[in-house]
Parts: C-alpha cells; sequence; structure tokens
C-alpha cells in the first residue's frame, strides 16, 4: 500500500479515526507521517490531518473527469488539493457542489448562524418587506381594492429605491 | 516605531492579571475575514496582495482601538522582529513567513492584533489575560462592526463569511484560551483530557497553536467547527468546557499533592536545581522545568516569590528575545550559554523550595463557580 500523501513510498503508519458513523482511514510513510507530526504522541494535528485529506479526496469524487475552474480567478480542483485552501470567495460558487459534503464532515451545521454585516441584514429585511408588500398587492388586485393597491405600488417602489441603494450581497 | 521600543517589556507583560490566570494563562478570539472581488492571499498574485493592504491597513488603522497602534508592512520587519512577535503570541508563524503584501496592525496595550494577508485578507484577534472570552469576543466584535462599515466582505447568506479555507468559514471565529496544566501532566491524566475535549469538537493544540508540541505544559483549547454555530453559542461552550478542565488541574494538583508529594516536591526540586545552577541550557528544557517552577510557586513551596517572575523568563528565554538582548549573532550553543546565565541570575534572588508548603495551599484553589 502506497502512503496516501506523497503516492510514492511504502505506507506504514496507519491510522483509523471513526467519528459518528464515519470511519476514515490515512495510510501513510514514515516520513509524511512525521512531517505531518502523527508520531507526535500528543497527536495533535491528526484531526487536522484528516480533514485536510477528507478534503481532497471529496473534491475528487465530486468532479466526475471534468477539471471545474473558478471564473473569477481560474482556481482548479487540483489546486485545491494541493493547497487545501480555496483561490477567491467565488470559488466558494464554483464548487459549491464538491464542498458540500465536506463542509457537512467539518462542521456542525451547513448553513451560516450567527453574525450578519449590518449591510446585509438592511439589505435582507428590505428584500422581506418587498415580498410581503408585492404579496399584499397581489391580493388587493384581487379584491379589486384599487385605492389599497395604489398605496402599496407607492411602497414597493420606495422599498426598491431603498433596496438598490444600500449594498447589496 | 520599532517593533522593540513597541512592545510592552516583558516584566510588564508579566505581570497583567486576569481571571484565573493561575491556570489560564491568556484567552484569545479571533475573526477571519475577507473583502470581496480579490484572490485570497495563498492565491493571489503580489500586486494584488498589496492592492488588498493598501485598502485594509488604512481601513484598519482608523479604529478608534487602533490610536497610536504599530503599523507596518512585513517586508519592513526582519527576521528576528517577526519572531518577537511570534514568541509574544501576537502573530501567527505563518504570518512572520510573510513580506511584502502582508501588514500587521497591533495597538498601543496589545489587546488588539490585525494581521492583514495572512490565510485571510483580514485576521484580527482581541486578547486578554487569564480567562476573559466573552470581553475578548465583544473587543473583536466591535471592532468588526466598525470594519465592515468601511470595508465590503466576502459574505454569503448561507455560508457566512468566505475563507481561504473551509474550515474557518461561517463565523470565521476561533475563541481559544492557553492553559497551563502542570497537574494534569503529572497526574497522568492529560490524554484522557484531550481525547474527550477533542470529542466534544474542541481541539488541543501546543503552545505555538496548530502543529506545535505543548512545552512547557502549555495546551491551547479552542473551537473547530465555524459553520452553523452562532459566536456566543461558541463562546459559551468553550466557558464551559475550560471551567471544567481549571478544576479538573486543580483537582490533579491537589491529589498528586496528597498522594505522591514526594513525586511533586522531586520535580519541582530538580527543576529549581537545574534552572538555578546550570551553564548551558535549552529553550525547550527551559520551558519545562520554567513549567514545574510556576507549579511550585502555584502551591507554595516559594514563599514571598511572584509567579510574575517565572512568567518573565518564559518569555525572555525564548530565541529571538535572547538574541534581542545581545547585539552579536548568536549560535544556539551560545544562545544555551548565555540563557543559563541569564536564569542562574534571576534565580539568585529566590530561595530553594521549601520541603512541604506552608498550609494551606498558598492562595487556596482556584475554581470557577458552576
Amino acid at each position: 500500500m502506497l502512503c496516501c500523501i506523497c503516492k510514492e513510498k511504502e505506507a506504514t503508519v496507519h491510522l483509523t479515526q471513526i467519528a459518528g458513523d464515519k470511519m476514515q482511514k490515512v495510510d501513510l510513510c514514515e516520513e509524511c507521517a512525521k512531517t505531518k507530526g502523527v508520531n507526535d504522541p500528543t497527536g495533535f494535528s491528526l484531526a487536522d490531518l484528516l480533514l485536510g485529506l477528507g478534503a481532497s479526496q471529496e473534491i475528487e469524487q465530486s468532479g466526475g473527469g471534468v477539471e471545474l475552474k473558478c471564473a473569477r480567478c481560474s482556481f482548479t480542483q487540483a489546486d485545491f488539493k494541493k493547497a487545501g485552501r480555496l483561490g477567491c470567495p467565488e470559488c466558494y460558487r464554483t464548487f459549491s457542489e464538491a464542498l458540500d459534503g465536506l463542509l457537512k464532515t467539518m462542521h456542525k451545521g451547513t448553513r451560516h448562524v450567527g453574525k450578519v454585516p449590518d449591510s446585509f441584514r438592511q439589505s435582507q429585511d428590505l428584500n422581506d418587506r418587498l415580498k410581503l408588500l408585492q404579496k399584499k398587492l397581489g391580493k388587493a388586485v384581487e379584491a379589486e381594492d384599487f385605492e389599497e393597491a395604489a398605496i402599496l405600488r407607492d411602497e414597493i417602489k420606495q422599498t426598491e429605491a431603498r433596496l438598490s441603494d444600500t449594498p447589496t450581497p | 516605531m520599532n517593533i522593540h521600543d513597541f512592545l510592552i517589556p516583558p516584566a510588564e507583560s508579566a505581570r497583567r492579571k486576569g481571571p484565573y490566570d493561575r491556570i489560564v494563562m491568556s484567552s484569545r478570539v479571533r475573526l477571519a475575514r475577507n473583502v470581496k472581488e480579490a484572490a485570497f492571499p495563498g492565491w493571489a498574485k503580489k500586486p494584488e496582495r498589496v492592492r488588498v493592504l493598501d485598502l485594509i491597513r488604512p481601513a484598519v488603522e482608523s479604529l478608534p482601538e487602533m490610536k497610536d497602534a504599530f503599523s507596518e508592512s512585513m517586508d519592513s520587519l526582519t527576521t528576528l522582529d517577526k519572531q518577537i512577535l511570534v514568541e509574544r503570541h501576537l502573530i501567527s508563524r505563518e504570518h512572520a513567513a510573510k513580506s511584502a503584501g502582508s501588514g500587521l496592525v497591533l495597538n498601543r496595550e496589545e489587546t488588539l492584533c490585525v494581521m492583514i494577508n495572512e490565510e485571510d485578507h483580514l485576521r484580527m484577534q482581541a486578547l486578554r489575560p487569564g480567562l476573559q472570552l466573552r470581553q475578548a469576543w465583544n473587543a473583536v466584535d466591535q471592532a468588526d462592526s466598525a470594519l465592515e462599515r468601511k470595508l465590503e466582505y466576502a459574505f454569503s447568506p448561507e455560508l457566512g463569511y468566505l475563507t481561504a479555507c473551509p474550515t474557518n468559514i461561517g463565523t470565521g471565529i476561533r475563541v481559544s484560551a492557553m492553559l497551563h496544566l502542570p497537574g494534569l501532566v503529572l497526574a497522568e491524566q492529560i490524554n484522557p483530557i484531550i481525547q474527550s475535549v477533542n470529542k466534544l469538537g474542541l481541539a488541543v493544540r501546543g503552545l505555538y497553536g496548530e502543529g506545535t508540541e505543548a512545552l512547557g505544559n502549555v495546551f491551547q483549547v479552542s473551537n473547530q467547527m465555524t459553520l452553523g454555530e452562532a459566536e456566543g453559542a461558541i463562546v459559551e461552550r468553550l466557558e464551559k468546557v475550560l471551567a471544567q478542565i481549571i478544576e479538573h488541574e486543580e483537582n490533579a494538583r491537589g491529589t498528586i499533592l496528597e498522594k505522591k508529594p514526594k513525586m511533586v516536591y522531586n520535580h519541582i526540586g530538580r527543576a529549581y536545581g537545574i534552572l538555578a545552577n546550570a551553564h548551558s541550557i535549552s529553550s525547550k528544557e527551559t520551558m519545562n522545568l520554567l513549567s514545574l517552577m510556576r507549579l511550585g510557586v502555584d502551591v507554595g513551596l516559594f514563599p514571598g516569590v511572584d509567579r510574575a517572575l517565572v512568567d518573565e523568563l518564559f518569555i525572555l528565554t525564548q530565541p529571538a528575545h535572547l538574541q534581542k538582548q545581545h547585539s552579536e549573532k548568536l549560535s544556539a550553543e551560545e544562545r544555551d550559554l548565555l540563557r543559563a546565565d541569564m536564569v542562574r541570575e534571576r534565580l539568585k534572588q529566590v530561595s530553594r523550595p521549601i520541603a512541604k508548603p506552608s498550609p494551606p495551599l498558598a492562595g487556596g484553589l482556584d475554581k470557577p463557580e458552576k
């Protein structure tokens, strides 16, 4: 069995980690094990190591032969495999399919919870308000309440104007 | 201004106090942020990195917290300057390796430190002595909120703050504390503790973060997951786990002192013996022995000695700090000689450990309220 990092030398260090119902195996040669700090008896970097390896495998599997490339920064899957980091913020969209599974194994959830920049919160609020107004407008038109519809239309216009003033996501 | 003149002198730095600082040496909360429309530092070419640095640095400098700050591009710092900053835990080793296109802004009190173009465009960290995670989070949150008005962050409503490494995505937060755990190490309970902390999804690392060994019985505990859990919840989780580790450490100290006092006195006495008499000593051995002396101070074996004396030596005996005190370039061997000279000199004012601590344990137990 060859080392799964350098893919050159015989693997002599075999690690298995069971997290939840998922089993991950890593086979390393002595040299790679040393550079990754695996024979450090405290084993601190094990989790990082497994995460890193898992990352490249995951991306590889979902590639399906065609190599994805980020339109914004020309970063490719092969680059990710090498670096373990992405090229630019846009890469998250480019590689979203491949990253989905990876993020699931790494994190508690797959959706952001927590702080949101103010500008986003404002535009999110305005978007929500816009949707609500449009719904109301639909109902007013349906009920042939044109007076109400006119008021709503004005409000929608105002909201849209404010939305175009705030920085958008 | 020169970084050496800017940094708080080690003697003063070692005297900073915080809650539970017998065990918790420091608290840190860092946020990873990136600006839109730019490649991450590891992928960006130099002109783009310089452009991002020129965009971010003035914004950071303009924060009210950064009045009288030290602000410098990494290429104008020497290798020694950078190493000193690493030894003070102000920048990462990764950042120390950076040059043109990366920068550092550090406030006067050394409580807020922003690395520009490390792994991400922005790595801002709030630092506090002792256990003060919440205070650190509030401070860095405030700085971040001020910065988001000046910079356009890369943010997605689904994935949160977008970071170079997917392991930091979401909140981009790392909440960590540096713990001195000699009791758990001597009682041989440290490994089960590390394992159970790992099971809770928290990482335990050595003195200088990722991939480093636990020199001087100092461990860093931090969150690993950043997506799907709010910052406040992460801080709270860390607080709970740290309270337990502190309690375990205090219990371990109590137990070994009760069950195997000779073993403890032997370790501490030998540590003192070597430090007070050696003529050549490596930085690694120094840290491990200073850790035992620190324990000795905590449990009352060195009456009248302040922990700050040990903590100052922790800083001063590290390679770059030692080099800084001498004008000529030192080899590792020469450093070992000079380090031993300095430690011997400093320990002249410290009498050898007493055979039995004055009852009860000096300072009492440092247990957090539950």
